[in-house]
């Protein structure tokens, strides 16, 4: 027998009883690369999970696997997801995006969804949210907030999406603050509290009084809390515990109306592959509550920033932008396209250092 | 690039941090392995310090008390380890290892509704005056109390092992565990308690690290540590000031190397990230290559003892 449709009976095997009681569930699988604990990332594609359920109570059945490495361990827990009869996976990291398309090619009949990739297939649809909206508050306010004109950013890996958030960061604080500096730190991980709180400490120690993170633990914030005056921002999700200081705002993404719609498509037969790139206008993208530990007037100010980006009347990379080498990049007034911006690999003008290859 | 942006006071005492939990798990199995045993579950008795204590300062509100069953848990732990190697004769090599893999399941088991939520924190000791002091305030005065634990246990365990008569029956049965016993000693009662005494100090290390270094808890987070504190070990040459400067020159490296990144040093950060790894490796080199049978290893680490042989 092919082993194609070797894999295909043995799915329709394992779909079998929840056929034969006459009631068929709809079963949605979630990979996770860290741990629905870590209070970021994961914690909130989780809540995504858990608002399928209440909201089709009995017609689905979820089933996830936490801290899954991104590399061939993916492939053999998504395969193992399909083969248990799931009938939609969504995989919530970039580095799942090859392990994706190569399972879901043995899987015709298994939608997938990933989350912050580019590669699609007809049963592959990507998703990401626009986080760089956010992130240009946060620099915004970082920039105002800074008393030693020295930010701290601990990035994860040099991928487009942590690049945009770097420039999107940094050219909002150079606005409201010419004298600002980045220091950029790569960690290259997403989730390892050791290695973050460190690095935050290390920024700390240079005189960093702003900690930006582009990784998935509290840790960061947990070493900003040991310093009076330091901030940072949530990232991910709320991180409320460090409320209302060092935490002064915070990225959130809000997962939960795209999965509940995507799981509805596959119930209703509707399901085709797209991309989706949601932000603060579709509620993808939301700020936590600013703090009062941020004076009103520039607290007034972000407001003001969000509203106008949800309107759509803000684009966060709107010209005129230089790149790093001084060539220009956007004209006065000229918005970026989604193209370039997907496709990040250079620092705008300012920034120092260089990107990890 | 901007060196003078580091501040090498900050530096030193960042490192001093970073380096306690392998300290505290090296100096342990320093111990352990001077009366003879080779115990491999280092990282797993780390790990259930970390959530043992991690726990109990949760639900008690005190630091104090979580550094305590930290200990008691990582003690708890390695006396399953003296068990099977001391009474049932097992392979200490083998049952090392299942202790960690052991260790891993266990403190995930227990972590469970413990992720996300913060620890009391753990005070730094307060000095009054003598942190006032200018450079050595900062590096010697204004640590917690787990860094000073470390260094005298550092001290304790040198005098321990160099002085006095129990140190010197503790090194026989590291030898020659057969003459020991010949003399009268107690052989596995003696290597019953250097195992105790090296888990309870895993499980201190790790507790620094769920409780004061991140602190927070996370499946797995000790992260290599014990294999590491294991390494240092072999570095040391078995002596506890070299295990000290093993533990600092690793804990400061990885602690260099995050401050040459945000100093914006022009070297690429794959180098910098592997570095302390790589330091490790060199200095084990040398040391080996030129002497490696005054190196130290007990004569009988390792091997099974039983009274009948």
């Amino acid at each position: 027998m092919h082993f194609k449709s070797l894999l295909a009976a043995l799915a329709l095997a394992a779909a079998g009883p929840a056929l034969a009681d006459g009631h068929e569930k709809t079963t949605v699988g979630f990979v996770y690369v860290g741990p629905i604990g870590d209070g970021g990332w994961t914690y909130e594609h989780h809540q995504g999970l858990l608002a399928v359920e209440e909201e089709f109570g009995d017609a689905v059945e979820t089933t996830f696997v936490e801290s899954v490495p991104e590399g061939a361990d993916a492939e053999r827990v998504m395969t193992q997801m399909a083969l248990q009869g799931a009938d939609i996976i969504f995989t919530t990291s970039f580095g799942y995006m090859d392990p994706t398309i190569n399972v879901a090619a043995n899987f015709p009949e298994v939608v997938f969804e990933h989350a912050t990739g580019y590669k699609r297939a007809d049963n592959v649809s990507t998703y990401s949210a626009r986080f760089y909206e956010g992130r240009a508050v946060q620099g915004h306010i970082a920039g105002k907030m800074t008393q030693t004109n020295q930010v701290g950013y601990i990035a994860s890996f040099p991928i487009p999406e942590v690049i945009r958030g770097i420039n999107a960061a940094y050219l909002h604080a150079k606005r409201v603050n010419p004298e600002v500096e980045f220091n950029v730190i790569w960690v290259f991980t997403w989730f390892d509290p050791t290695k973050e709180a460190d690095a935050a400490r290390a920024l700390i120690d240079q005189g960093a009084d702003v900690i930006l993170q582009h990784t998935d633990s509290t840790a960061p914030l947990a070493a900003a809390s040991e310093v009076d005056g330091v901030i940072g921002f949530g990232q991910a999700s709320d991180m409320a515990q460090f409320k209302p200081a060092p935490r002064v705002s915070s990225i959130i993404d809000n997962w939960a109306p795209y999965y509940i719609e995507r799981v509805r498509a596959v119930m209703d037969g509707t399901w085709e592959s797209v991309d989706t790139w949601d932000g603060m206008d579709t509620g993808m993208v939301e700020i936590g509550e600013i703090t009062d530990a941020v004076p009103a007037d520039i607290k007034a100010e972000a407001m003001d920033m969000i509203a106008q980006i949800t309107a759509g009347e803000y684009h966060p990379f709107t010209g005129p932008i230089n790149r790093q080498d001084g060539s220009v990049w956007l004209a006065e007034g000229e918005v970026a396209d989604d193209g370039t911006l997907l496709g990040m690999d250079f620092y705008i003008e300012g920034l120092t250092g260089e990107i990890p290859n | 690039m901007d060196l003078s942006s580091i501040n090498p006071v900050l530096l030193v005492a960042a490192l001093m941090v970073a380096s306690t939990p392998i300290l505290l798990a090296a100096i342990g199995e320093l111990v352990v392995e001077k009366s003879g045993v080779l115990n491999l579950g280092v990282e797993g008795m780390m790990i259930v310090g970390a959530i043992a204590g991690f726990i109990a300062a949760v639900e008690t509100g005190s630091p104090t008390l979580g550094f305590l069953f930290a200990a008691v848990g990582g003690a708890l732990l390695s006396l399953v380890f003296a068990a099977i190697t001391l009474f049932f004769l097992a392979n200490q090599v083998a049952t090392g290892l299942a202790l960690t893999l052991f260790g891993l399941g266990l403190s995930s088991l227990m972590g469970q509704g413990y992720q996300g939520i913060r620890p009391p924190l753990t005070s730094k000791l307060d000095l009054g005056p003598l942190s006032d002091i200018p450079v050595l305030g900062t590096i010697l005065f204004s640590q917690d109390a787990i860094v000073y634990l470390s260094l005298a246990t550092v001290a304790a365990v040198w005098a321990f092992l160099k002085y006095t008569r129990a140190g010197l029956i503790l090194r026989s049965c590291g030898e020659n565990a057969e003459a020991a016993h010949a003399l009268g000693y107690k052989v596995k009662l003696i290597r019953m308690a250097a195992i105790a005494f090296g888990g309870a100090c895993a499980g201190v290390g790790g507790a620094y690290i769920s409780m004061v270094r991140v602190p927070q808890w996370v499946d797995g987070m000790t992260a290599g540590a014990g294999w590491i504190a294991l390494a240092i070990v072999v570095f040391g040459a078995w002596r506890a000031g070299r295990v000290m400067v093993g533990a600092y020159l690793f804990g400061g490296v990885t602690v260099l190397q995050l401050n040459l990144q945000a100093a914006g040093i022009k070297i690429p950060v794959e180098y910098l990230s592997m570095s302390p790894y790589l330091i490790t490796i060199l200095v084990l080199v040398l040391i080996s290559a030129g002497r490696a049978r005054a190196l130290g290893a007990p004569a009988a680490l390792g091997q099974v003892f039983h009274a009948s042989r």
